[in-house]
C-alpha cells in the first residue's frame, strides 16, 4: 500500500481540561473510503478536526503528506442572514471561479444551475450538495465529510453517498466520513474505525459489524440492516440511476 | 487641487470620505462577525488614548491607536474564556469612555491645557488640516488594501472557522488582521466623527448596504457608497443647517438604512 496521505499517531486531545480522545493511531491511504462511527461525544468530529488542523492535538502527532488537498465537508453551517451569499459566490471561495466552472460544478453533484440562489434559500439536501461541489472544486486527494447527510432523509443520503463513491471513482480520492446514519454509511466504506474516546474497533464494515466492541456500543441490530443494504446495494449498480445525480 | 485644499468644506468632505471608504468593508465584518459592541468598546477606548497622549506628551494618533489596539485586543482573549461578551463588552465600552473622560478632565486641569471635550467625543471635521488628511488617507489607504488582499480569507474565516483551515487559511490571523484595521480605522475616524460615533459609522452603512446586496462584495460596495452620501449629507447639513456634522454624517446614514429597510420589507426580500 503507498504511503499515507495524512497519519495520526498515539493522538491525544484535550478541548477545556475534557479528555476527547486518547491512544489514537489512524491513517488514510489514497483512494480508501474510510468510515467513523461512534456514539455521541466519542470524538468522531474531533479527529476530523484535528485532521484539518483546526484543532492541536495535546500529544502525539499528525503527518500530511506534500501535496495533500483536503475537502471539508463540515456537519452544518451557518450563514449568518446578515451576509449575503450567492451559490456562485460560495462555491469561489477561496479560489474565483468562472461563471462555467460554477455550473459544472453543480451539474457533478447532480443540482440544477442554483448560481443565482441566495444559500439561505437552499434545502437541506441542496446545501449539502453545494457544500460537497465546492469542496471538489479544490481537486481534492483526501475528502473529509463530517456527518455530512445531517436533516436528510433514508433515500436521500443513500443517493448522498452513491455520490461520495462516484466522486472516488472518478477522481480517485481518498474519503473519510463520520456518520449516524450507520448501515448506509457503513456499507460504502471499504475500512470502519469505531471510535469512543480511542480506537474501539477497526475493519472492513463486516468485520466491525460483528465486534463484539462495536455490538457493546450499538447493539446487534444494524448487523441486519447493514446486510440488507449490501444486498440492495450489489444489485443497484446503476449509479448514474432513477436519482440521476451523476452526470458525466 | 492646492486652492482647493485651502477651503475647508473641500478638506471637510474628502476627509469624511476616506474615513468612509475604509470603514464600508470593515463594517461589513463589524456586522457579519457580530461585533458591533466589539467596535462600540475600542472605539470608546480611543479617549483613553487621548489621555494618555496628554499624560505622556505624546502625539495624539500614536496614543489613540495604542489604546483602542489595546481594547480590542484584551476583548478579544477574554472572548473566549466564557465571561457572558454582551456584558463583558458593555462594561468595558462604558468603562472605557468614562475612566478616559474622567483622566482627561483631571489630566488637562493638571496641565492646565482648555481641551475641547466636545470635538473628541462628537468630532471636529470642519476643523481638519492638511496634515489631519494625509493621516486619515494613510490609514484609510492602509485598510482598504489590507481587506482587498485578505478579502477570500476573510470570508471564509467568518462563514466558518474551520472550512478557512481546510483551505489553508489561519483564522485567527485573519481575525488579528480586522482588529488591527478596527484600531486602524478609529484612530483616523475620532476627528471626523468623534468617539461616540465612530461605531455608527461602521454598522449603519453596512446594514442598510445588506438588503441591497446579494453578494459580500455588493455589501462591502453599496456601504461605502452609503457612507460617501452619508458624510456629503452630514456636511451639507452643517454647513446649511448650521448642526454639528459628526451627528449630521450618521443621521444621513441611519435615514438611508430607514429607507432601505422599509423598501426590502414591503417587496419581501431579506
Amino acid at each position: 500500500m503507498s504511503a499515507p496521505l495524512v497519519s495520526a499517531t498515539g493522538l491525544e486531545v484535550r478541548l477545556g481540561g475534557r479528555q476527547v480522545l486518547f491512544d489514537v493511531d489512524f491513517a488514510v491511504h489514497p483512494g480508501e473510503i474510510v468510515t467513523i462511527v461512534g456514539p455521541n461525544g466519542s470524538g468522531k468530529s474531533t479527529l476530523l478536526r484535528v485532521l484539518i488542523g483546526a484543532v492541536a492535538p495535546s500529544r502525539g502527532r499528525v503527518a500530511r503528506a506534500p501535496g495533500l488537498r483536503i475537502g471539508y465537508v463540515p456537519q452544518k453551517l451557518f450563514i449568518d442572514p446578515s451576509l449575503p451569499m450567492t451559490v456562485r459566490r460560495f462555491l469561489g471561495l477561496p479560489r474565483r471561479i468562472g461563471a462555467e466552472e460554477a455550473a459544472a460544478a453543480l451539474a457533478r453533484t447532480g443540482l440544477p444551475d442554483l448560481r443565482h440562489r441566495q444559500m439561505a434559500d437552499l434545502s437541506g439536501g441542496q446545501f449539502q450538495r453545494v457544500l460537497l461541489a465546492r469542496a471538489l472544486l479544490g481537486r481534492p486527494n483526501l475528502l473529509l465529510l463530517d456527518e455530512a447527510t445531517q436533516g436528510l432523509d433514508q433515500p436521500g443520503s443513500a443517493r448522498f453517498y452513491r455520490l461520495i463513491e462516484s466522486v472516488r471513482r472518478e477522481t480517485g480520492c481518498a474519503v473519510v466520513m463520520v456518520g449516524h446514519d450507520l448501515h448506509v454509511v457503513m456499507a460504502a466504506s471499504d475500512r470502519v474505525l469505531c471510535l469512543n474516546g480511542h480506537v474501539c474497533c477497526e475493519g472492513t464494515p463486516e468485520v466491525v459489524a460483528d465486534a463484539p466492541e462495536y455490538r457493546a456500543l450499538f447493539g446487534s441490530g444494524t448487523s441486519g440492516a447493514l446486510a440488507l443494504y449490501r444486498h440492495d446495494h450489489d444489485h443497484g449498480h446503476d449509479h448514474a440511476g432513477p436519482a440521476g445525480e451523476v452526470r458525466e | 487641487m492646492s486652492a482647493l485644499l485651502d477651503d475647508f468644506l473641500f478638506r471637510a468632505a474628502l476627509a469624511g470620505l476616506g474615513v468612509a471608504l475604509a470603514a464600508a468593508p470593515l463594517g461589513c465584518f463589524v456586522v457579519w462577525r457580530r461585533m458591533a459592541y466589539f467596535g462600540e468598546a475600542t472605539a470608546h477606548a480611543a479617549i483613553l488614548g487621548v489621555a494618555m497622549s496628554l499624560a505622556l506628551s505624546l502625539p495624539l494618533l500614536p496614543a489613540v491607536l495604542a489604546a483602542a489596539l489595546t481594547m480590542a485586543v484584551a476583548v478579544s482573549a477574554l472572548a473566549g474564556r466564557g465571561h457572558a461578551m454582551d456584558t463583558l463588552l458593555g462594561v468595558a465600552a462604558h468603562a472605557a469612555l468614562a475612566a478616559g473622560l474622567v483622566a482627561v478632565s483631571l489630566l488637562s486641569g493638571l496641565r492646565g491645557v482648555r481641551l475641547d471635550l466636545m470635538a473628541f467625543l462628537l468630532g471636529d471635521i470642519l476643523a481638519v488640516g492638511r496634515a489631519d488628511l494625509a493621516v486619515i488617507w494613510g490609514g484609510a489607504g492602509l485598510v482598504v488594501a489590507l481587506m482587498a488582499w485578505r478579502w477570500p480569507a476573510l470570508l471564509m474565516s467568518t462563514l466558518s472557522p474551520d472550512l478557512a483551515r481546510s483551505s489553508g487559511i489561519d483564522p485567527r490571523r485573519e481575525e488579528a488582521g480586522l482588529v488591527l484595521a478596527l484600531a486602524v480605522v478609529v484612530a483616523v475616524a475620532i476627528k471626523v466623527v468623534g468617539v461616540l460615533l465612530i461605531a455608527a459609522l461602521l454598522v449603519i452603512p453596512a446594514a442598510a448596504a445588506r438588503p441591497l446586496a446579494h453578494t459580500p462584495e455588493a455589501m462591502a460596495l453599496g456601504a461605502g457608497a452609503i457612507g460617501a452620501v452619508s458624510t456629503l449629507a452630514g456636511l451639507w447639513g452643517a454647513w446649511v443647517l448650521d448642526i454639528p456634522a459628526g451627528p449630521g454624517i450618521v443621521v444621513a446614514a441611519a435615514a438611508i438604512f430607514l429607507v432601505s429597510a422599509l423598501v426590502s420589507g414591503f417587496s419581501g426580500r431579506r
